[in-house]
């Protein structure tokens, strides 16, 4: 029912029988999905695109049948031992934003990872394709610090207006105060 | 046969014992404690369970408490049901100063009495920083009845009239002293020295 | 008003039949979202400058007439919890909004790095609060699909049993709150009155009313005591005339149909710009529940209908969970008569505490309670995604782990987050009187938006 496309460039858009299987089994030395080399994890396909490439590849996914996108979030890499899942091509960084979108008719999901760098906290906004992520973004913006151009209200939505800091960050401590009865500063 | 009638001599005569005589203090405290009306300030899950004692099961009704009243104008009793976020916490105090003279404050669960399991950034710990605590409710949630335990502490307190001295005076609290600007370091607690308030 | 409808599927066992999806095509979907983007419903205000502005605003060069800025809650015995609404008003009719949240912000996901993935699910349940087996659920399926492992087959029954009892309290949390919120004051006696019954019984299995921390990863807590079966049965005979019950009070009745129908109105394609899942996608007719198109414990093994409504106003929302009330107790008797014998928990050393009994001979199993109440068991690299068919719509948990006893990152996606986005656009021109019924009828759980 997709109707006509751009006929692009890989024969994977807008083909609804085909299925991503297919893209990773592909004999390539490096599968990819549009451009965006990709890892399966734990039954789900990963695809890992330049923060650039982000919006163009959800919109082209979006037209493929992934038209929810369920989640944005972001992580802190900071003090992780290492990503060895990422493939090759990608420069790991401290954030990564990861997309989940989800395709009703082939029920599969598929996430996204973003390398995001500590220098230049910054990622397209996916408002534009899916109205949707408006919510999560500012989320990720008032938790993570990680600014979303074109986000029609990047302001903060959990945390108060004038709060300094991003909590979620891993250099960010998580605020405890040292309990009474322990004598001494709480550690479970 | 009827025992012959002693009348007291204190001008009472002919009025045949007609009347209730008491302390001014001890009516106003008797109409006050079963007539409480509280606040509808439910947050998180605690709500859940208060909702729960005003049902048919638990029944806060019998006690003359079902009316939540959702103007603090209206209220007397401000049962802070749920985790105090920092965004919150403002509306907190300012809901609590819009309630008029008597008021009272039910601090139930453990969110509430001092941050419960949440010990981090985000949540107050413990609403007695903010506004002053006459009954702590634990539990995570305190079920109806623990509540309704907590109700009944209160309706004491209010009855002895130990609740309207000034707080100072009478010791109440566990006096925490905790300077929690922004959350971001651990923050330093300040103790006095722990005055326990007996049941008298 | 015309008559709402709720029309159900028929799903029979196996039935992997896909979603029909024929009348859905990109340019309904781009014309929705395209609509959304550029529409008018939301009002952007950051919350310092709202407060500053309002009450009147002087008529604009656009055209646009006087309008008052006006602010409802957090405190507001309707707003479903801490949920904040800033309403600009031409008269009594919204025409722009702003869901203003975080006032419920607890740092869980904050917290949840900072606690084992055993201590984890105390965390979890207490985001939705009115559904928390459902959260310790997906946290438990993704820290299971992290660890490679599966719970055994009557772990996966009593879960998939003590979710749809939480489905049933939740449903009649809604029921009572909408009621109240409309006015049908005795519907919140009538709604609490059957969940205490449901409560009852979690009491028996879990030990507590709410927050349960009673599905864990590897399996749950405890095994079903001894007369569970009549204790279920006990739940369940009541409901069906209490149900009716509800019908008399609500369904049929005018004014509830006046309040409800058309009121809040939304569409399929922007319910899917927008993110939203569970009854509120299904109200605009889009058949897509979880339990059904991506089963998890054993949905496939039981028949149930997908409740849709057809109109997509507060109405067919009601109607939709009064409806999978009923299915919930469909699918809890099929259960009843095939809950398989066998082990509650999986027999993982690594995962799974000893019995208590085992501690004082073995010195392994000392060794093992140590260390899994202490440090937590270690959970390999990677990253996973897992969801389920909340009464909100799809919650998911995403994980990702560094090998430790403790989540790297834990992200729960929730339903009534992404949700609440709606609002703006199922307020728009409505009147105040409408928004407590478009609240009510969206069913947010403030624990979940703010997390």
């Amino acid at each position: 029912m997709v109707a006509s496309e751009p006929a692009a460039d890989h024969t994977e858009s807008g083909d609804q029988t085909e299925s991503i299987d297919q893209v990773v089994d592909s004999a390539e030395p490096e599968p990819e999905l549009h451009g965006a080399p990709v890892t399966t994890s734990h039954g789900i396909v990963v695809a890992h695109p330049h923060r650039t490439a982000l919006v163009a590849l959800v919109a082209t996914l979006r037209t493929g049948g992934y038209w929810q996108c369920l989640d944005v979030c972001a992580v802190d890499y900071l003090t992780h031992p290492g990503r060895p899942e990422l493939p090759g091509s990608v420069v790991a960084e401290r954030f990564e934003i990861v997309v989940s979108l989800l395709n009703h008719r082939q029920r599969s999901r598929l996430r996204i990872r973003v390398q995001v760098p500590e220098s230049d906290p910054s990622c397209p906004s996916l408002f534009a394709v899916h109205p949707g992520s408006e919510a999560p973004e500012r989320e990720v913006y008032d938790l993570f610090g990680i600014v979303f151009d074109g986000h029609p209200d990047m302001t903060r939505i959990l945390m108060p207006e004038d709060w300094e800091g991003h909590p979620l960050r891993k250099d960010y401590a998580i605020g405890r105060i040292p309990v009474q009865f322990k004598g001494a500063p709480a550690s479970r | 046969m009827q025992p012959e009638r002693t009348f007291s001599t204190d001008g009472f005569a002919g009025l045949e014992h007609n009347f209730l005589t008491g302390r001014l203090e001890d009516l106003v405290q008797w109409a006050r404690k079963r007539s409480v009306m509280p606040a509808t300030f439910g947050l998180a899950c605690c709500a859940i369970e208060m909702m729960a004692t005003g049902g048919a099961h638990y029944d806060i009704a019998r006690f003359g408490m079902e009316t939540f009243r959702a103007s603090p104008r209206q209220a007397d009793l401000m049962i802070v049901a749920g985790r105090v976020s920092q965004k919150m916490a403002p509306v907190l105090r300012t809901i609590y100063d819009q309630m008029m003279e008597p008021k009272w404050v039910i601090s139930m669960g453990v969110c509430a009495s001092s941050g419960g399991m949440f010990n981090n950034y985000a949540i107050v710990q413990g609403v007695d920083q903010i506004v002053p605590v006459d009954v702590y409710a634990p539990g995570c949630p305190p079920g109806p009845e623990t509540l309704l335990h907590a109700i009944f502490t209160l309706h004491d307190l209010i009855g002895t009239g130990e609740i309207l001295k000034r707080r100072e005076d009478s010791g109440a609290g566990a006096g925490v002293q905790v300077a929690q600007l922004d959350g971001q370091t651990d923050t330093s607690v300040t103790l006095s020295a722990p005055t326990m308030v007996t049941k008298g | 008003m015309t008559t709402t409808e709720t029309t159900t599927t028929e799903t029979t066992i196996g039935d992997t039949a896909a979603l029909d999806t024929t009348a859905l095509d990109l340019t309904a979907l781009d014309a929705a979202r395209d609509a959304l983007t550029n529409d008018d419903s939301v009002l952007r205000l950051g919350e310092l400058e709202a407060e500053e502005r309002s009450g009147y605003q002087p008529p604009t060069d656009e055209g646009t007439g006087e309008r008052m800025i006006m602010n409802m809650g957090p405190q507001h015995p309707s707003t479903h919890g801490v949920l904040r609404l800033v309403l600009e008003l031409d008269g009594e009719i919204i025409t722009r909004s702003k869901p203003v949240i975080g006032y419920l912000h607890t740092g869980m996901e904050k917290t949840g790095e900072d606690l084992t993935y055993v201590q984890g699910c105390t965390n979890v349940t207490r985001m939705d609060y009115a559904s928390p087996l459902f959260n310790e659920l997906a946290f438990s399926l993704t820290t299971e699909q992290l660890l490679g492992i599966e719970a055994p087959e009557r772990a996966q029954w009593i879960r998939m049993l003590m979710c749809e009892m939480n489905r049933l309290s939740s449903h009649l949390l809604f029921m009572a709150s909408n009621g109240m919120d409309l006015g049908a004051v005795s519907m919140m006696l009538y709604g609490w009155r059957e969940r205490e019954e449901v409560l009852r019984f979690f009491e028996m299995v879990t030990g507590l009313r709410m927050n349960h921390n009673y599905i864990r990863p590897g399996g749950v807590a405890a095994d079903l005591p001894p007369g569970w079966k009549d204790a279920v049965r006990r739940v369940l005979d009541p409901l069906p005339d209490r149900l009716a019950e509800f019908d008399i009070l609500m369904t049929g009745q005018p004014i509830w149909r006046e309040r409800l129908q058309g009121i809040g109105v939304i569409t399929t394609e922007q319910c899917l710009a927008l993110g939203t899942t569970g009854p509120i996608l299904r109200s605009t007719g889009y058949e897509w529940d979880l339990r059904r198109d991506m089963p998890y414990l054993r949905y496939d093994e039981v028949e149930f209908d997908v409740c849709v409504g057809t109109y997509g106003d507060s109405f067919d929302r009601y109607a939709i969970r009064l409806a999978e009330i009923g299915e919930s107790i469909r699918i809890v008797r099929q259960i009843l008569d095939k809950m398989p014998p066998g082990d509650f928990r999986i027999q993982d050393k690594k995962v799974t505490p000893p019995p208590r009994a085992r501690i004082g001979e073995s010195m392994e199993a000392l060794i093992h309670h140590f260390k899994i109440f202490t440090e937590g068991f270690k959970v390999p690299t990677g990253e996973a995604y897992v969801a389920v068919e909340s009464p909100r719509g799809e919650l998911g948990v995403y994980i990702v782990s560094d090998g430790s006893g403790k989540p790297y990152r834990m992200h729960v996606r929730g339903p009534s987050f992404v949700n609440l986005q709606t609002l703006p656009h199922l307020m728009k021109n409505t009147l105040i009187a409408d928004t407590v019924a478009v609240v009510s009828s969206v069913d947010p759980i403030m624990g979940e938006v703010d997390r």
